[in-house]
């Protein structure tokens, strides 16, 4: 071993100039450090992100059906539905608890503010990570699917685009959490999960087709009001065309608008918490 | 996503040392903050400049304005006025490129607690950019200097306050900061903690390291500190050597004397009384009338003890009794209660 500056004393010396760093980089450790956490802890994160539309999955697509208490053909109105749901919800719960836990009780995120990059671009990795995990939740609803339901609704020239919109899912669903543990109080985080979660669940359309909704005219508006309508019904066009569904132009510009929207409301909110 | 990140932008008008040509670590001017809805400024336009190689010590009560100027300076707090650079970056126009070169200590413990200690120091400084080998081979330098080489694996959650305290300063040390800022760092340390912690304060400055360190501590800011700066209600009331404040002190000598008060004894009388006794220079009350009795400070010219006789006449002579004496050289408590007319905790 050769004899360096880097004994014990090593932090001592004069402080070694670091080689040029762009925050490109730093937001990109940053990614790299929540991806290690998650890694380590798959399965249990797996267990988490499935349990939900597994049984959604099950009850709805399968035990209905059978007991004939469902329509056959109801899981083709169902399995894109569930896609966005998991698309969706897991992006919101996986910024929304997290930030929370962050900026009040743990204050962990604080070292990552200081790094080196834009504030904001720490917003934009803790969504971009969230739909990271959204995106693995969404995925993993095709293998269950074919598994309980036997088959899944699918169109081989519009797998393309039933990526992209299940990547708009994850990404709107991550800015959807973004807002709430930015602006919720962390001692009203609980009630707002009840307040927000359930609404959100039962009006995205996930269960239904929306046009169908013309006998109950309120709920189609109230529906018409929640992102994820346009996620599942962009899907559901997309997978299943002959199910009556919302036009998948219209779905995406309505996704992309909300997305742009949600994250700059996001951004706000995540910059007034972190700057004094 | 570009700019402003990668060099140190050394401001034109930074003024820099005139043998090192180096910047210098902090500077200062003007600078001010209310926050939304406050009646008035947190911070109320305060200047000052800490050398290269220096500890700076801010000194001053809870709700001074000590931790919205470490806010500031660490990028944490917009200013509402004025300039600040650290190692003559400019944190409000390039505040990425000023926590590449500044290392923060927070009051409560920050650390990542699903990462490993010896995790949290890899990571942040991932962060920060410093190489992977340069990164390991600092790490368990930095843990064998902390005195954490035995457990680099555990998670934070399993550590006392103090080691909390260490393995904070060596993550922030992990990026070769210019400037290591210290929020009240011995908050809540038992003794032997603390006196550790001043330890490796001191080895950070014997090796060139410039610290900022706040604290309420008078012991503290006098131990550690080449100058301390005495904050108060937002304002710098004073900024000096620990032994220039204290030497710039009125009367210098002190007797600390416990009264107690007779019956029908006039308290600001017996003020009055030993105010006018020859060489006295100024008294002051060091705390309310008890039951027991008071606390008098009698600044003195000259050797304090001649004055003890004169003095325990006054006081019979008012009426009350003399029960103990304290012949004090001042310190920077006394600095403290001179200048903001009340002590500081």
């Amino acid at each position: 071993m050769t004899v360096t500056a880097d004994g014990p004393d090593a932090p001592a010396e004069a402080p070694e100039p670091l080689p040029p760093w762009g925050p490109w980089r730093a937001g990109l450790a940053i990614l790299r450090r929540d991806l290690f956490v998650t890694a380590r802890e798959f399965p249990i994160f797996l267990a988490q992100v499935t349990l939900q539309p597994l049984f959604l999955l099950f009850v709805f697509g399968k035990v209905l059906t059978e007991l004939g208490y469902a329509r056959p053909g109801y899981e083709q109105v169902l399995f894109p539905g569930l896609v966005a749901l998991a698309a969706v919800l897991t992006g919101l719960q996986s910024t929304a608890l997290p930030l929370v836990i962050e900026f009040s009780y743990s204050n962990e995120i604080e070292d990552r503010l200081l790094a080196p990059l834009p504030i904001g671009a720490v917003a934009v990795e803790k969504v971009v990570f969230a739909a990271m995990r959204a995106f693995i939740a969404a995925a993993v609803m095709f293998p269950l699917g074919i598994w309980i339901l036997g088959s899944i609704p699918w169109q081989a020239d519009t797998l393309a685009a039933v990526f992209a919109m299940t990547v708009l899912g994850c990404l709107l669903g991550a800015a959807m959490g973004l807002i709430l543990g930015t602006y919720v109080p962390p001692n009203r985080i609980n009630v707002t999960f009840a307040l927000v979660l359930t609404p959100l669940i039962f009006t995205g359309s996930s269960q239904y087709p929306w046009p169908s909704l013309g006998k109950l005219r309120w709920f189609q508006v109230v529906s018409a009001c929640n992102p994820m309508t346009y996620v599942s019904e962009g899907l559901r066009g997309l997978m299943a065309p002959s199910v009556p569904h919302i036009q998948t132009w219209l779905c995406f510009v309505v996704a992309v608008v909300a997305l742009l929207g949600l994250m700059v409301l996001g951004m706000v909110g995540f910059i007034r918490r972190a700057l004094g | 996503m570009s700019g402003g990140g990668g060099q140190r932008t050394d401001g034109g008008d930074a003024e820099r040392h005139p043998s090192t040509g180096r910047p210098a670590a902090v500077e200062v001017a003007g600078l001010a903050k209310r926050y939304p809805k406050a009646p008035v400024d947190s911070l109320a336009g305060v200047s000052f400049r800490v050398e290269d190689g220096e500890v700076f010590g801010f000194l001053g009560p809870n709700g001074a304005g000590k931790s919205t100027t470490i806010g500031i300076l660490t990028t944490r707090i917009r200013p509402t006025r004025g300039t600040a650079r650290v190692a003559g970056v400019d944190v409000v126009s390039d505040p990425v490129g000023a926590r590449r070169v500044l290392g923060v200590v927070p009051q409560q413990n920050n650390l990542d607690r699903s990462l490993s200690v010896r995790q949290n120091l890899l990571f942040h400084a991932s962060y920060h950019g410093v190489p992977a080998d340069r990164r390991a081979r600092r790490a368990d330098a930095l843990l064998e200097q902390f005195g954490l080489a035995d457990r680099p694996d555990g998670r934070p959650d399993d550590f006392s306050g103090g080691q909390i305290q260490r393995m904070m300063i060596a993550r922030a040390l992990m990026h070769a900061p210019s400037v290591l800022f210290l929020d009240e760092p011995s908050t809540g340390l038992d003794p032997a903690a603390r006196l550790f912690l001043w330890e490796k304060v001191a080895e950070l400055r014997g090796a060139g390291t410039t610290v900022v360190i706040t604290t309420h501590d008078m012991e503290e800011a006098a131990t550690l500190s080449d100058r301390v700066a005495i904050i108060d209600h937002g304002t710098l009331l004073a900024l000096d050597t620990p032994a220039a404040l204290v030497h710039g002190m009125a009367g210098e000598r002190t007797l600390d004397c416990s009264v107690e008060a007779g019956e029908g004894a006039a308290g600001d009388g017996l003020l009055a009384a030993i105010g006018a006794l020859p060489g006295v220079t100024e008294t002051e009350r060091l705390d309310d009338p008890a039951v027991n009795g008071w606390r008098v400070r009698i600044h003195v010219e000259g050797e304090p003890a001649p004055f003890v006789a004169p003095v325990a006449r006054a006081v019979g002579d008012a009426g009350a009794r003399l029960t103990d004496v304290r012949l004090g050289e001042p310190n920077l408590e006394d600095v403290f209660i001179h200048l903001t007319g009340r002590a500081l905790r």
